[in-house]
């Protein structure tokens, strides 16, 4: 269970094969990669600020919740932070499990609850200046249709 | 003494990161909130603003999470990562 904010950018295919690595058991990776939409919402960059600290402890929590709710091998979360392109990868969420429905659900729920609980906030350049992207309430949806999971199981 | 700080467009609003505050009249999230929105102007969206969300020592809190001296307590918009 690996979690990583950083500025960096990130292999996508090296992240995908190091969840199966050395582990024959693993019989399904199920992954997620969030992309900087730039085209028709005019955004010519993004800035990403989050919370030194919460943010590492939020998204390790919600790795955690997974691993008690799924039969799950290994996860990999990773965010990035600071200014990003339209098109550049944001975040990277992979999960190997036994099976494939234990995979996409984790990975599915992983993604749903940090874009509800993990500290960070994004900010879109567009030609007549930036705006603080407002929070959705599908985004609340996604998340709570999963149930308070947390602290239970 | 409190450290508070601030995050995103509410950082913006207030000018301002973050500071320490003698606050040990408050013992929730809401009497904080209501002692900053009390030094009015800017400060006034820590009354008015329904979606501000808290955080008592790096872990999400509601308006009756406990503070005491010595905790870091952060305020923000709703988050908007992913």
């Amino acid at each position: 269970m690996s979690v990583s904010v950083q500025e960096a950018d990130f292999d996508t295919g090296a992240e995908i094969a190091a969840l199966s690595r050395n582990d024959d058991g693993a019989g399904a990776v199920a992954s997620f990669v969030g992309l900087v939409r730039g085209g028709s919402d005019g955004v010519g960059a993004m800035s990403l600020e989050h919370y030194p600290g919460m943010t590492e402890k939020a998204l390790a929590e919600i790795v955690a919740i997974a691993c008690r709710r799924w039969d799950v091998r290994r996860v990999r979360v990773i965010h990035r932070i600071g200014r990003l392109l339209p098109g550049e990868p944001i975040a990277f969420v992979g999960v190997a499990s036994s099976h494939r429905g234990d995979a996409f659900a984790a990975c599915e729920f992983i993604m749903d609850y940090l874009k509800t609980r993990a500290p960070f906030w994004k900010k879109e350049e567009t030609a007549t200046g930036s705006r603080w992207v407002d929070a959705r309430e599908t985004d609340d949806a996604a998340a709570s249709r999963w149930g308070a999971a947390e602290g239970r199981d | 003494m409190i450290k508070l700080l601030y995050f995103a467009s509410l950082r913006e609003t207030l000018g301002v990161a973050g500071e320490e505050i003698d606050a040990s009249g408050c013992t929730h999230v809401q009497e904080l909130r209501a002692h900053l929105a009390a030094r009015g102007g800017v400060w006034n969206v820590f009354a008015t603003s329904k979606s501000l969300r808290a955080a008592v020592n790096q872990a999400m809190a509601g308006a009756d999470g406990a503070v005491k001296d010595g905790d870091e307590v952060a305020f923000f918009p709703p988050v908007t990562g992913g």
